[in-house]
């Protein structure tokens, strides 16, 4: 099926995004670096202003009416996190700080008390850092083995190297990102997680950018494993989350030690508190937190299917018009991608076309991606990146390449 | 205007290098290299020859290119004074009459994320004299 026009009123929503009227070096906003952290509605700036002006007190503890509604208010978004995720229990779902701090959770926690030194992690060369240097860290507090699973040029899982990597049994857990940040392609997770299993291993997903491009049913997938972060979803920074299967949880120890995740104390002894506040140690992100369900409330109300229909036809627009640009190379070519888009320029660095672009008032992105071997995999030190969302209009991919045809000029 | 940093001298610089590579032999490599971008430049100090391998961005090759050429037959002294100038060049765009070429970078001062672009080259110098290597071919320090 080709679309051809837009999915979404996107002129419409562009004005519960504030900042995106803004000038910058006297032109027109134009936002390409979503990927990175995209931008707030006013439903979720006045979600956050509401909370602090008429509902604030510590969550879980005060036997007042403050701390019961922004309890209840809290709360109540763990409920929108397992509805987005279909989670099987609204217990299945952490509060963290970002996906970052969900991966290190399960590396530290999990990690160290079911994986047993010789068994083996897996992991993917187009991993962002974040699902890779804390199964580094494991490996060398623990005993763990790390194994990267080999890409296709297109940027594609490569298959065979999957298959040589769980032969001999001893990988027992699968951990992978769901939306390479840099090549933009989708992994099959579906495939995968049956694949894992079948191989007596679990499998983690990073959906830090899948999250916000397509809609995710974690019990689909049959995931054991899945992060996401708030800020990369329209909502506020500080507030990421874990999902993971009950039973996983339920045998899983602290990550942190404090406040609110006991069930009692004594100075010889403290029992745990049940799944998920088990793995919520002191004072939460509770304003960014209930910030983070009105970007739900808004995102859902839009819908994902709509969401996905728009940002595909972004990409195809964005993937034709780029590909026209003389000396210009874009990475990867997977068959299922998003709207996140690499590329690099003959005779230009990434860094001189971000500034250059920046100068026009477009933002993207420069450098390594916060994956640095995938850099080395692809043979380049960095790259550009647009990375669109919900907001993103084709007009803003046209602007694009026109700065990026006087960029070639400068260069030329 | 907006592209102003990118002139003529800084472009030409960067694409048509005249002290790049490196040289069969040297006295000192000095080295440095930012890891938030994977910029690394390597600055070579041979008698009075100063050369440099830069693999990064047009700001990076332009600075170790006009750098090379304003450091070469320098004692320790007059580049230690050198290098604080330009530092006060690229951080407040005030364009200083001693620096000659060096002007050319005086616009980054409006790209403060890009400052390190244009320091690094001075950084793998430093490293190198620290190192023990000379840019003048009498005075050592």
């Amino acid at each position: 099926m080709s679309i051809t026009l837009p999915a979404l009123d996107v002129h419409g929503f562009r004005q519960d995004f504030p900042i995106l009227s803004q000038k910058v070096h006297g032109k027109p906003f134009v936002f390409l670096d979503s990927g990175a952290s995209a931008q707030k509605p006013k439903q979720v700036i006045e979600a956050m202003r509401f909370v602090m002006e008429e509902q604030y007190a510590n969550v879980h503890r005060g036997l007042h009416y403050m701390s019961e509604k922004a309890s209840d208010a809290y709360e109540n978004v763990r409920d929108k996190v397992a509805e987005l995720l279909n989670a099987a229990s609204r217990e299945e779902i952490v509060f963290t700080r970002n996906a970052t701090e969900s991966i290190n959770l399960v590396a530290y926690s999990w990690g160290r008390t079911v994986l047993k030194p010789g068994d083996a992690v897996a992991v993917s060369e187009m991993e962002h850092h974040a699902n890779l240097v804390p199964w580094q860290m494991l490996r060398d507090a623990h005993g763990t083995e790390l194994r990267i699973i080999k890409i296709t040029d297109s940027g594609e899982l490569n298959w065979n190297s999957l298959e040589d990597v769980f032969a001999d049994g001893k990988v027992k857990l699968l951990a992978l990102t769901h939306m390479s940040n840099v090549l933009g392609s989708y992994t099959p997770v579906e495939r995968l997680a049956k694949f894992a299993h079948e191989h007596g291993a679990k499998i983690l997903l990073d959906g830090a950018q899948a999250i916000v491009h397509r809609a995710v049913d974690v019990q689909a997938i049959d995931a054991d494993f899945y992060v996401f972060s708030g800020h990369k979803l329209y909502g506020p920074t500080g507030v990421g989350v874990l999902y993971a299967k009950a039973e996983i949880l339920g045998a899983m120890p602290p990550f942190m030690g404090g406040g609110d995740m006991i069930a009692s104390v004594s100075y010889e002894k403290s029992v745990w508190a049940k799944p998920p506040h088990r793995f919520e140690a002191g004072t939460p992100a509770i304003i960014e937190t209930i910030g983070l369900g009105a970007a739900i409330d808004y995102v859902r109300a839009i819908g994902f299917d709509a969401i996905a229909a728009h940002e595909q036809y972004l990409t195809e627009h964005a993937l034709a018009t780029l590909s026209r640009i003389e000396g210009l190379r874009i990475l990867g070519s997977a068959q299922d991608r998003g709207g996140v888009i690499s590329f690099v320029m003959k005779d230009a660095h990434a860094h001189d076309i971000a500034t250059l672009l920046d100068r026009q008032g477009i933002a993207v992105r420069a450098g390594h991606h916060c994956a640095e071997p995938l850099m080395g995999r692809l043979g380049v030190s960095s790259t550009a990146r647009a990375t669109f969302g919900l907001y993103t209009l084709p007009e803003e991919i046209d602007a694009l390449a026109t700065g990026l045809e006087r960029v070639r000029k400068i260069f030329a | 205007m907006s592209e102003a940093l990118y002139q003529s001298i800084v472009l030409d610089r960067s694409r048509h290098p005249h002290h790049a590579g490196r040289p069969a032999v040297f006295d000192v490599e000095g080295k440095s290299e930012n890891r938030m971008c994977g910029d690394m430049v390597s600055v070579f100090l041979s008698g009075a020859d100063v050369r440099h391998e830069a693999d990064g961005c047009a700001i990076l090759v332009a600075s170790a290119e006009l750098m090379c050429e304003a450091a070469t037959g320098k004692t320790d002294g007059e580049i230690a004074i050198l290098s604080d100038r330009f530092e006060h060049l690229v951080k407040t765009g005030q364009e200083n009459p001693e620096l000659g070429d060096l002007n050319a970078l005086a616009g980054i001062a409006q790209y403060p994320s890009r400052l390190r672009c244009a320091t690094l080259p001075w950084s793998a110098l430093r490293d190198a004299i620290a190192k023990g290597g000379s840019a003048g071919d009498t005075a050592n320090g």
